[in-house]
């Protein structure tokens, strides 16, 4: 056991240490900024669905925005219109939009690659127009308020306690919710990708021919993926909407979908932490790049202004080049690679060229 | 009644005609080699049975069950698995999970049972593993078990395309050149390994193979091909001394 611990590759220390991070976080930050890192998670948990498609799966999808806002009218209409409780409806918006996504995903999967990515981003550029619709039921332009969700009796007991008698918030209180729906699904998603189906989708990105050679049935696994991954979204979107307490048209845009495919790639496709880096690049970069970009005086005047005028979709358009360019693994590939090369480094040159071969990446 | 039956299969590339109302039987329990010059219709052939490819006319049958019928994910469960003469291994694996991967069909776990992952899916997972571990052990790659398959030699590669279509537990394999691209020294090897397919596991082989002596040694059967034609067909000496054999092999040189 403790052989096992030790030869633990780094990035299970990572996730340990990402996990205790998360869970010690509200504690000592304000109830603003859990709520800033509660939608974090959100998108956290998005991408790792849109993980499971790119990344494993080998499709894409410039259309998850949209499951997202299927994910949080879900839960805001079912709150609104039919008083169900609030932790009821999440997991109906994941499965009412995995089920939706697996029916799109049928014709979907007839599509090549460059078809897809046109088909899903018309997907997320009907919605906003779509929902506004039947407004008996969306409410509209307008959408759908919500009240705050008050933390549980025991939640905000063990809270207290820890906090040395700080009553637990509201933003708090869904921090921990989202954190621990992620946890769970990032379970989930981590034993599927090392088991049966998991494996039977990598065949499918790796070769469809070949993977239908030993019984895969390729259509039904990019379908399967498309399912799982638009769970993911509408888990999300659902949490979104109890984070944000008011769902609108206008809460997903198109830019949405790209910022969440950006965030998958950025983190590092069909890799373990690379969601959570995601997440956060989803999170504060429109942030970052409206706020700081125009405080640094050395940026010219003239550049400056294009970034925050054009808002974020310019910034991530530039990161999205230099990702490509730089570190096409992503931000844990990038880190991946340097931690390879500086052990190489420290291990001297006595190992080097014993044609001893690196552990697999992905499953190791 | 034979093990497959390939009936009057015509294919056609545009003008090319890669397969002319192409026949011929494979009994259980033969090792029946599929010979011919470059661009005979070989491959195509095994991509018609394998359902790659849809032929222009005829019919393949296997244990009496047509098989153009079926969907191609389809023809593994019916104890028909085969290997590519281009590799088409699934390259971000390690040896082990490609060999899982070829035992796909006989993995007891559905998709929310390994997700969740219930016991039941842990313990076929486990029995998966050590099936596939055999496998490996049998084609000699237990040590490559856990090695990106990306990384290791083009032989060692062969090999792994061997175990995972081993794996199943087919009655039939199709092997598209296993000796084709390895070195000297492994063709022996890998002709010793074909003839343990067939005698230690029983099962029947349809290879496809450039190396004369390779096929020659191992062959019960012999079937040749030119031009998309079945031009010959019987045992190796036989067909060593069919004047169209020597004539398509010659005019090829
Ligand atoms: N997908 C395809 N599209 C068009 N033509 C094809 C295709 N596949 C094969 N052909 C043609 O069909 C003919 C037979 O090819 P095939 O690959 O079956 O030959 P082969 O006997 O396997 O040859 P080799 O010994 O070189 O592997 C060739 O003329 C080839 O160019
Ligand atoms: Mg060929």
């Amino acid at each position: 056991m403790l052989a096992r611990v030790r030869r633990a590759p780094p990035r299970y220390w990572l996730v340990l240490v990402a996990a205790v991070l998360l869970i010690g976080l509200p504690t000592v930050v304000t109830s603003f900024q859990s709520s800033q890192w509660n939608l974090v998670l959100i998108f956290t948990i998005a991408i790792m669905g849109l993980n499971v498609l790119v990344g494993y799966s080998g499709q894409i999808s410039l259309g998850h925005g949209a499951f997202m806002a299927l994910g949080a009218y879900t839960t805001a209409i079912l709150i609104a219109r039919y008083h169900v409780n609030y932790l009821v409806t999440i997991p109906i918006a994941g499965l009412v939009t995995g089920a939706i996504g697996f029916l799109l995903g049928i014709p979907a999967l007839r599509l090549s690659a460059l078809y897809l990515a046109l088909a899903t981003f018309a997907l997320a550029v009907v919605t906003p127009s779509l929902i506004k619709r039947p407004e008996q039921l969306t409410g509209g332009v307008q959408g759908i308020g919500l009240v705050p969700q008050e933390p549980p009796q025991f939640a905000a007991a063990a809270f207290s306690t820890v906090t040395g008698g700080t009553q637990m918030t509201s933003e708090q209180w869904l921090y921990y919710l989202s954190l621990a729906i992620a946890v769970l699904l990032f379970w989930v998603a981590w034993n599927m990708i090392r088991h049966r189906p998991g494996r039977a989708m990598r065949a499918v990105r790796d070769g469809e021919v070949a993977a239908a050679a030993f019984g895969i049935n390729v259509a039904g696994y990019k379908t399967l993926a498309f399912g799982m991954s638009a769970f993911y979204a509408g888990v999300a979107g659902s949490l979104y909407g109890l984070a944000t307490t008011y769902v609108s048209p206008d809460t997903f845009p198109v830019a949405l979908s790209f910022q969440l495919l950006v965030g998958a790639v950025l983190g590092g496709l069909a890799s373990t932490v690379g969601p959570l880096l995601g997440g956060m690049f989803v999170y504060w970069l429109p942030i970052v790049s409206s706020q700081t970009i125009s405080d640094q005086s050395w940026i010219p005047e003239q550049i400056s202004s294009v970034f925050v005028k054009a808002g974020p979709a310019v910034t991530y358009g530039a990161l999205l080049i230099l990702i490509m360019i730089f570190a096409p693994n992503g931000v844990v590939g990038l880190i991946t690679s340097g931690y390879g090369a500086l052990r190489k480094r420290l291990r001297g040159a006595g190992e080097r060229g014993t044609g001893q071969m690196p552990p697999d990446p992905q499953t190791g | 009644m034979p093990l497959l039956e390939v009936r009057e299969l015509t294919v056609r590339f545009g003008g090319v005609v890669a397969l002319d109302r192409v026949s011929f039987d494979v009994n259980s329990g033969e090792v029946v080699a599929l010979i011919g010059p470059n661009g005979a219709g070989k491959t195509t052939l095994f991509n018609v049975i394998a359902r790659v490819y849809r032929p222009g006319a005829g019919a393949v049958m296997l244990d009496g069950e047509p098989v153009l019928k079926l969907a191609p994910h389809q023809v593994v469960r019916r104890g028909l698995a085969r290997t590519f003469q281009n590799l088409a291994l699934f390259r971000s694996m390690t040896c082990l999970e490609n060999v899982l991967v070829g035992d796909h069909i006989n993995i007891r776990s559905s998709f929310l049972g390994a997700s969740a992952p219930v016991p039941n899916a842990l313990k076929a997972e486990a029995e998966a593993r050590n099936r596939a571990v055999e496998v490996l052990d049998f084609v000699g790659l237990a040590p490559h078990a856990h090695h990106p398959v990306a990384a290791l030699p083009f032989g060692v590669q062969k090999r792994v395309e061997l175990a995972r279509a081993l794996v199943s537990k087919p009655r039939l394999v199709l092997l598209d050149e296993p000796a084709g691209g390895i070195s000297h020294e492994e063709v022996g090897d890998m002709a010793r390994l074909v003839q343990r397919i067939h005698s230690d596991l029983g099962v029947t082989v349809l290879l496809v193979e450039h190396n004369m002596g390779f096929v020659m040694g191992i062959s019960d059967r012999v079937v040749v091909l030119d031009f998309g034609r079945k031009i010959a067909e019987g045992t190796p000496a036989e067909v060593r001394k069919n004047p169209a054999v020597i004539e398509a092999y010659l005019g090829a040189a």
